[in-house]
């Protein structure tokens, strides 16, 4: 029987995998900006795996309104990343360094 | 009245924003080119103000709309006022700026600049009048989205693109995070409405560790957007890489929504004994930002870097307001933002106004030398700014720092109001050598002022205000402040 144990422990395994997506990752941002999708839909099976648990509907409409802004979160991204590639001609991680923090 | 209607009715100034940026964006495209930014700018203002004006008309007390989604409240009301100032003010002063050509011959100067801010302003007031956690998270987007653009406006300069690139995988990282937290406090609480979570939380026989994990998360993706240490690397780079006019309003509006976000959600969803858990993180996030913002702050020597690092610290002391989690507190904390987003504001107004003897912006401190010769009234404005950044007394930024220890001592929280007062110390350093390069260095270059008279104006202004003339304005603030608190706290 598979319970809510099973999905938050896939979903933590997600998430920490989008985390590390981009902090390990020193190559591509577009390889960060799939690491940030992934993030999201780890907490999308959070929110449905918890809906169904508590039988409420909440969590489901919550996953709707996360997925509309992570469309919306990935356009705005993929149009800087080309204004970025413009002016630079690369889309290397440790190329992005004109302002060091 | 049909409760859908009513609901609008209640959510008034997002109305009018929601209508007004879609008015403003067909106002743009059906104007001529080269009078559709100011035209633009201009309505944009006068739908801020008009979404101002009609927080006059709503109803005392709290009403919430939207089956508990929406709630307008005298803490909404509050901070809206501030933050439709801010984006106002952002608007105009981006004016001159817009209308310049960059290095390359382009203009910068494209209408969609103050749709974009008015987006953001919706979005800020829809986080700070947030009751769910669902409103909360759509509002935050609803910021931050238009903010990525606005960083990287200026599309030819890599350093701007390269700014709105950092600003925008951190942020998106930090949403997720927030995210992440909101469903572990949905599934371990039992709801996403605020309220509704505070009974759910306090009805449990023991404290749930899934829910803490819930509280840790949510904190650390605020905390980002409010730049507290150890979330705080993006704002020195993105401050530096933006156009000056989007730092500008970055520093200002953006804290004050993400600092009520914070408090709201914190004071009304988890009180009690979940208090004590939340209060030990912010107390070391506002030891870790009041001790790092003054420390790194001493080596910078871009004037935009050093802001940056003045915010951090800023932050660091308005959580001091919020730690005690008491009804003084919070209404100390209202009290500092207002008075920090005028000096904030007031300081990227000087150093936009300010242009070398080529037209070129001035960044660095060095290039300051002697400013008190060349510029002295935007000299002494500036040195008002730091004085009250600082927090020397006559100033008006002494009282709410004054405000937050007192709210910090009255709860037994000495040793954070003395670490507090440290850093205090320690970041007046920075301020006070930077007048110190203002008024004793040898003149580097003969500094220009851009000769904005609108600008102008509003340094003026914010050098009023923060001065001891602005002292006058503390009774009515107190009262307001206190209002809009006890507003969070059942009665």
């Amino acid at each position: 029987m598979i319970g809510l144990s099973h999905y938050l422990a896939v979903s933590a395994a997600l998430f920490v995998l989008g985390v590390f997506g981009i902090f390990l990752n020193r190559r591509n941002i577009i390889i960060m900006l799939m690491a940030l999708e992934l993030i999201l839909l780890s907490v999308n099976i959070n929110l449905v795996a918890f809906s169904a648990f508590l039988h409420q509907v909440h969590g489901q409409i919550f996953a709707m309104f996360v997925l509309t802004v992570a469309a919306g979160e990935a356009a705005i991204g993929l149009a800087i990343l080309v204004i970025h590639f413009r002016n630079r001609g690369t889309v290397a991680v440790d190329q992005a360094d004109l302002m060091k923090g | 009245m049909h409760p859908i209607l009513a609901s609008i009715a209640i959510a008034g100034p997002e109305t009018i924003l929601t209508l007004g940026s879609l008015a403003a964006l067909m106002l743009g495209s059906f104007t001529p080119q080269h009078r559709a930014l100011t035209v633009t700018s201009l309505f944009a203002v006068a739908i801020l103000a008009v979404a101002g004006f009609s927080l006059l008309d709503a109803p005392a007390g709290r009403s919430i709309a939207f089956d508990g989604l929406y709630v307008a409240d005298d803490f909404s009301a509050f901070l809206k006022v501030i933050i439709l100032a801010a984006a106002a003010a952002s608007v105009l002063l981006a004016l001159p700026w817009l209308g310049e050509r960059g290095p390359d011959g382009i203009s910068f100067g494209r209408f969609e600049y103050p749709v974009l801010l008015l987006l953001a302003a919706l979005g800020m007031a829809m986080m700070v009048s947030a009751n769910d956690l669902l409103s909360l998270y759509v509002g935050l987007e609803l910021a931050a989205l238009p903010s990525y653009v606005l960083a990287a406006f200026a599309r030819n300069d890599a350093r701007s693109s390269e700014a709105g690139l950092k600003y925008f995988v951190l942020g998106a990282l930090a949403s997720g995070m927030l995210l992440y937290g909101v469903t572990l406090v949905y599934g371990f609480a039992g709801s996403t409405q605020l309220d509704v979570i505070a009974g759910l939380v306090q009805g449990q026989a023991e404290r749930s560790i899934g829910l803490l994990f819930g509280i840790v998360f949510l904190l650390a993706g605020l905390a980002f957007k409010v730049s507290a240490v150890p979330f705080h690397m993006w704002t020195p780079d993105v401050y530096e890489g933006a156009p000056t006019p989007v730092a500008a309003f970055f520093s200002a509006a953006p804290k004050a929504a993400a600092l009520g976000l914070m408090a709201r959600v914190l004071v009304v969803a988890f009180p009690g004994a979940v208090a004590a858990d939340w209060q030990q993180i912010i107390m070391v996030i506002a030891i870790a930002s009041m001790v790092l913002g003054a420390v790194a702050a001493v080596a910078q020597t871009n004037v935009k870097r050093l802001l940056a690092y003045s915010s951090i610290a800023n932050i660091g002391f308005a959580l001091v307001g919020l730690a005690p989690a008491s009804p003084a507190g919070i209404s100390a904390l209202l009290f500092y933002i207002s008075v920090y987003v005028a000096m904030t504001l007031g300081s990227f107004l000087v150093v936009l106004q300010l242009r070398r003897p080529d037209g070129s912006p001035v960044e660095a401190m060095a290039d300051l030398a002697g400013l008190s010769k060349s510029q002295p009234r935007l000299a002494l404005a500036l040195a008002i700014f730091m004085f009250s950044l600082a927090g020397i007394p006559p100033l008006l930024g002494f009282w709410p720092k004054f405000a937050v220890f007192q709210a910090a001592i009255a709860s037994g929280l000495l040793g954070l109001a003395i670490i507090g007062f440290v850093a205090s110390v320690i970041a007046a350093f920075y301020y006070l050598r930077l007048i110190k390069i203002m008024y004793f260095d040898e003149p580097a270059l003969a500094l220009a002022s851009s000769g904005s008279p609108v600008n102008g104006a509003m340094i003026a202004a914010c050098a009023i205000f923060c001065s001891p003339i602005g002292m006058l304005a503390m009774s009515p603030l107190a009262v307001a402040t206190a209002r809009a608190a006890a507003a969070l706290f059942p009665a």
